[in-house]
């Protein structure tokens, strides 16, 4: 059952492949890689388990990290144009606590 | 920074890399531990040299506060994810999205963040923006997403955040 | 006293792997629905919440599937860190993709979208 629980996650991830190449825009493509991240992260986990090595967490593990940083830098690069600009809001500086 | 109570989140932050680095190792040979070790150090020195050790580097004042909460958004979640797998498996497209201005009566950052986290987290609603106290929030139903709906979980999200008698 | 324990202890160790592979194959099909809904939706804010079913009721019960057909306390301590990861990331990163398509003047569609007043569809 854990076999067809993770064919069920390689299905979703090919869905959203397909998101990813159609996507009209730029952020359809950003949200599809997203998530197939995530799916990435759990399908790893499940396939440690399908193969009796628990030990694929580790990679899944360093996978959610990389996934989330990827997507903030792919994100920050499109809308400053560079990795190098300070992220701070376009309204004024801060703008976190300023009532 | 104000270097108030240092040692205490010092303190907070070795505990919490300790464990982690125990619970990701899981050996406990001398040369595996002297290498944690090595690593916790540096980890709390970078830190140190980053300024963020403070109150949100170490959140241990605010665990039952969360504990408390994550409950309740736990229900949220679940009760959230049936519309929308609903949504998404019925034959025909019935969706009303709408942008909903949101008006948050938390006060500290981490505070708007636990609300906007708790937003975003549960399908159906995401925070699109967040300007000082409102927040713009798009929601796939229109009329599950009135600004009366998110009263609970802000005033939830507050006393968790900052306890009870903080804000508003 | 203590046989019931045991008895307790032994329909457990028999119970959780059914269970938890169970469990995961529902975290399975939920995330296989998030992507329908991302494919189906008609434009990128619809298709944020769609994708944020496998944000959190798949990998809640993915996770939870697998705790409990873990081997050991350490495969727990791992699970447990990767559903910290995730609940902490992914309203960020979910969050961050909204705002910059709003910043960037991306205008989501609002009103009703495909509605039929049949009523069969009301009472589903």
């Amino acid at each position: 059952m854990t076999a067809a629980a993770l064919i069920a996650l390689l299905i979703g991830m090919l869905l959203l492949l397909i998101r990813a190449i159609a996507g009209p825009t730029l952020y359809d493509r950003v949200l599809a890689v997203n998530s197939f991240g995530t799916k990435t992260v759990l399908a790893l986990g499940l396939l440690g388990f399908v193969m009796g090595r628990p030990e694929f967490l580790d990679i899944a593990i360093l996978y959610a990290l990389i996934n989330f940083v990827a997507t903030i830098a792919i994100l920050k690069f499109f809308r400053y144009r560079s990795f190098q600009v300070p992220l701070v809001r376009r309204g004024g500086p801060g703008g976190g606590n300023n009532g | 920074m104000e270097r108030g109570a240092p040692v205490a989140y010092f303190l907070g932050l070795l505990v919490a890399l300790v464990g982690f680095w125990l619970g990701m190792s899981g050996h406990f040979s001398p040369l595996l531990l002297s290498l944690g070790a090595l690593s916790v150090a540096v980890c709390l020195i970078l830190a140190y040299r980053l300024d963020i050790i403070d109150r949100e580097g170490a959140p241990y004042v605010r665990i039952l506060g969360y504990a408390m909460y994550f409950p309740w958004l736990m229900k949220e979640i679940v009760k959230a994810n049936i519309t929308v797998i609903r949504a998404c498996v019925k034959a025909d497209l019935d969706i009303a999205p709408a942008l909903v201005k949101v008006k948050t009566t938390c006060r500290t950052d981490l505070a708007k963040v636990t609300f906007a986290n708790s937003i975003t987290l549960t399908p159906g609603t995401v925070t699109v923006e967040v300007e000082g106290d409102k927040m713009l929030v798009h929601a796939l139903y229109e009329q599950e997403a009135q600004p009366e709906a998110f009263e609970d979980m802000d005033r939830r999200s507050r006393i968790a955040a900052d306890g009870k008698g903080a804000g508003a | 006293m203590g046989d019931l324990i045991a008895n307790i202890a032994d329909f457990w160790g028999m119970a959780r792997f059914p269970l938890g592979a169970a469990l995961c194959l529902g975290g399975g099909i939920l995330c296989l629905i998030g992507s329908v809904g991302v494919l189906r939706f008609p434009d990128f804010y619809t298709r944020l919440h769609a994708a944020s079913i496998t944000d959190t009721a798949g990998a809640i019960l993915i996770l939870l599937g697998m705790g409990l057909m873990a081997p050991g306390w350490l495969v727990v301590s791992k699970l447990v860190a990767i559903f910290v990861f995730l609940f902490l990331t992914g309203p960020a990163s979910s969050h961050a993709a909204a705002n910059a398509a709003h910043t960037a003047g991306l205008q989501p569609m609002i009103g009703p979208i495909g509605q039929r007043s049949d009523d069969d569809e009301e009472a589903a």
